[in-house]
């Protein structure tokens, strides 16, 4: 039974992604991608109590399942839920333009499934090869997505995204092989020379000269698509030019199925190596991404780029987190995974509709969005306030924790220079956020009344609720949160 | 095969496979790379089938000819259709021309050593020896990368250092297990693909696959 829970996020997405290229978009199956996202999300949860009792094996060993795997599939659950429901009205609009095609609507949802399943394979998979496939699959799928709307500026980022991305992701599989050579000349055997539990488990029979080559391909590597400095280059223009949907989906979780991959390296290097190595790593990593983001985002003039960049700075948070390292820490880091997860995606689905609506991505086109659309523009507000890490949103309790984690660590002074860098970005998103709310209208603003779609205001809405529902407490979520942070702390198997 | 024999066969294919990926830096006829590319990939299908014969292991030979088929076949024949589709057949301004190029390989091939000596150190080897030809590749293949400015020459320096990391796999352990080296392969094929299709969309939008007029978006 719970086997059959471990493929059935993998599966589902892919069933409906079939469906997609069988029976095409149309009014009927339009919603198909929400149910199976539903789907995935509710299969996410059972897994996560299925757990509880330690991993579980599926096909053949080649899939695994623990807390940390099930959270990471709470959180793609999460922000899909809300990205598939938008779906049907992002495309409903980009018709009424004349943007789309029926073969182009029929190619969005089966990728968008594709999508899914590809980040569903990448948390459970038992075996890091098989997780390096998940993330170039990844790659492949949203390269199209990316690329969606067929523009000069869409080709331009989807060019960058395969080639930065490809190119990255080639560095972690040569971090693949070293791995997988010192694993063999470990006394690992064939089958198990790959294998995360395995490796973890031995990793101090590991040849230390050849695994810190490895681990420093393998964080490089993994970090390109997890958008940490200095490989994030492909980041902003990837992030700005997807589909709204695709981008909340980029944004809100595929960084951090990326960055769920280094932390699973971090275990091995930390047995293997001690904690030192991944941490000098991690420390240069974080605070690289937190000062390319506190730079870009003081002149940013639009506002998809800017959400982007604040993604650069939440995923450096993350590598801070993830270097200090211990069980608070790590507890931290994940609840911020899915903090940010929920207020992304609110804020990159309202800025599509924000851009439908005005038809500039422009901050300075934006001028007092709240009297122009209440709704949006509220939710658009709040979602940036949750994102600046302010109560009581759950990325304040959970930047909190990752500071209070940090000074007792040694890395107090890096926590400084870091919350430093942040007081830098809230400044900015804070004055750019002042002027596209509260702000002038701009002369022109002649447009018809922005109007968001049932489905898409209630998950807005739904989304930042959650958010603010888990700065207020985490009670459901502790035991599993405690359990997975164990697993990323590497004291439990 | 007497290891006399092996180590020098072994070298031999490695030999190919270094020159094939030097010798692109040095021409500028998009054809021609794409041919040296094919070269090598037959070079990286023969070590393997090397290795193959050494260790009498006829799985290993069936993915060597698997290899060694999507390198020197598949991957070329796309790329010949992209470039006849293209049009222009000539890298028109490389960053750095051929020259320093090729001495930038020989840095290049230093820097390799380099890096590998802790896989030296851990097995010494005739196969483990050969691993610096196949990391000077990568290198070369990422230096071609960042100095070309045609589509299709970016296209081939991710594939030189595709071909490299495939090579240090099958040295360094006689290759990742099946599973994972058939998702790398279907995953490389499909990135080409990917790739395939973008360059006819440059075409289609900027007028020609100089990635120069890629320049709409920057902060």
């Amino acid at each position: 039974m719970t086997a059959s829970l471990v493929t059935a996020p993998i599966v589902v997405p892919l069933l409906s992604a079939a469906g997609y290229a069988v029976f095409g978009w149309n009014r009927r199956t339009a919603w198909l991608g929400a149910v199976a996202a539903a789907g995935l999300l509710v299969g996410a949860a059972l897994l996560a109590a299925g757990t509880r009792g330690g991993a579980v094996l599926a096909a053949l060993g080649l899939l695994r399942a623990d807390a940390l795997s099930a959270y990471m599939l709470i959180v793609i659950g999460v922000v899909a839920l809300p990205a598939m429901l938008a779906g049907p009205a992002y495309l409903a609009a980009e018709a009424a333009a004349g943007h789309v095609s029926p073969a182009a609507a029929r190619r969005y949802g089966m990728l968008t499934q594709m999508f899914l399943a590809a980040m569903a394979l990448a948390v459970l998979a038992a075996n890091l090869g098989l997780v390096w496939v998940a993330v170039e699959a990844t790659t492949i799928v949203t390269a199209f997505l990316v690329g969606h709307r067929h523009t000069r500026e869409a080709t331009e980022a989807a060019w960058k995204y395969v080639v930065i991305c490809s190119v990255g992701i080639g560095l972690a599989l040569l971090g693949v092989v070293l791995v997988y050579f010192a694993a063999l000349h470990a006394g690992l055997s064939e089958a198990q020379g790959l294998d995360l539990a395995m490796l973890t488990e031995r990793a101090t029979g590991l040849d230390p000269g050849v695994t810190r080559l490895a681990v420093l391909l393998l964080v490089l590597g993994f970090g390109t698509k997890a958008g940490l400095a200095p490989m994030h280059a492909w980041l902003p223009d990837a992030h700005s030019q997807a589909p709204a949907p695709v981008s909340a989906l980029m944004s809100g979780v595929l960084l951090s199925v990326a960055f769920y991959a280094i932390l699973r390296v971090k275990v091995i290097a930390d047995q293997a190596l001690g904690p030192d190595f991944a941490r000098v790593l991690l420390v240069v990593a974080a605070l690289g991404s937190l000062a390319v983001a506190a730079a870009l985002l003081l002149a940013q003039r639009d506002y998809k780029r800017l959400l982007a960049y604040s993604s650069i700075e939440h995923m450096g948070l993350l590598a801070l987190g993830a270097a200090v390292g211990d069980a608070l820490a790590l507890a931290a880091v994940l609840l911020h995974v899915l903090g940010h997860g929920l207020a992304k995606s609110v804020l990159f689905l309202g800025a599509g509709h924000i851009q439908h609506a005005v038809g500039s991505s422009r901050i300075s086109a934006l001028g007092g969005l709240l009297a122009r659309a209440p709704l949006l523009g509220g939710t658009f507000g709040l979602g940036l306030l949750a994102l600046l890490g302010l109560p009581p949103f759950s990325l304040f309790a959970s930047e909190l924790g990752i500071a209070r984690a940090g000074f007792p660590s040694g890395l107090g002074w890096a926590v400084v220079v870091a919350f430093t860098l942040m007081l830098v970005i809230v400044a900015a998103v804070g004055r750019h956020a002042r002027l596209m709310l509260l702000g002038p209208a701009p002369a022109v603003a002649a447009e018809p009344g922005i109007r968001v779609p049932r489905a898409v205001a209630g998950s807005l809405v739904a989304a930042l609720a959650v958010c603010v529902l888990l700065g207020v407490t985490t009670a459901p979520l502790d035991g599993l949160l405690r359990s997975a942070a164990a697993i990323a702390t590497g004291a439990a198997p | 095969m007497t290891e006399a024999i092996y180590v020098q066969l072994l070298y031999l294919a490695c030999g190919a496979f270094l020159l094939t990926g030097v010798l692109v830096l040095w021409r500028r006829d998009l054809s021609a790379i794409i041919r040296l590319f094919a070269l090598q990939g037959l070079a990286l299908g023969a070590l393997i089938l090397v290795l193959a014969a050494y260790q009498r292991d006829l799985a290993l030979a069936l993915v060597g000819v698997g290899v060694g088929g999507l390198r020197a076949g598949l991957l070329p024949y796309v790329m010949r259709r992209a470039l006849a589709a293209a049009g222009a057949h000539r890298e028109t301004r490389p960053l750095v021309n051929a020259a320093t190029s090729l001495l930038v390989a020989a840095v290049l091939a230093m820097l390799a050593y380099a890096i590998s000596r802790p896989l030296t150190q851990l097995a010494p080897g005739p196969t483990i020896r050969a691993v610096p030809v196949a990391l000077t590749v990568l290198l070369v293949g990422f230096f071609v990368l960042v100095t070309r400015r045609r589509a299709l020459s970016q296209v081939v320096g991710f594939l030189l250092m595709d071909n490299a990391i495939t090579a240090t796999a099958f040295l360094t352990t006689s290759g990742v297990p099946l599973v994972v080296e058939l998702g790398v392969s279907l995953d490389v094929l499909l990135a080409v693909l990917v790739l395939y299709t973008l360059t006819d969309r440059i075409r289609a939008s900027f007028g020609g696959t100089d990635l120069d007029e890629l320049r709409e978006l920057h902060d």
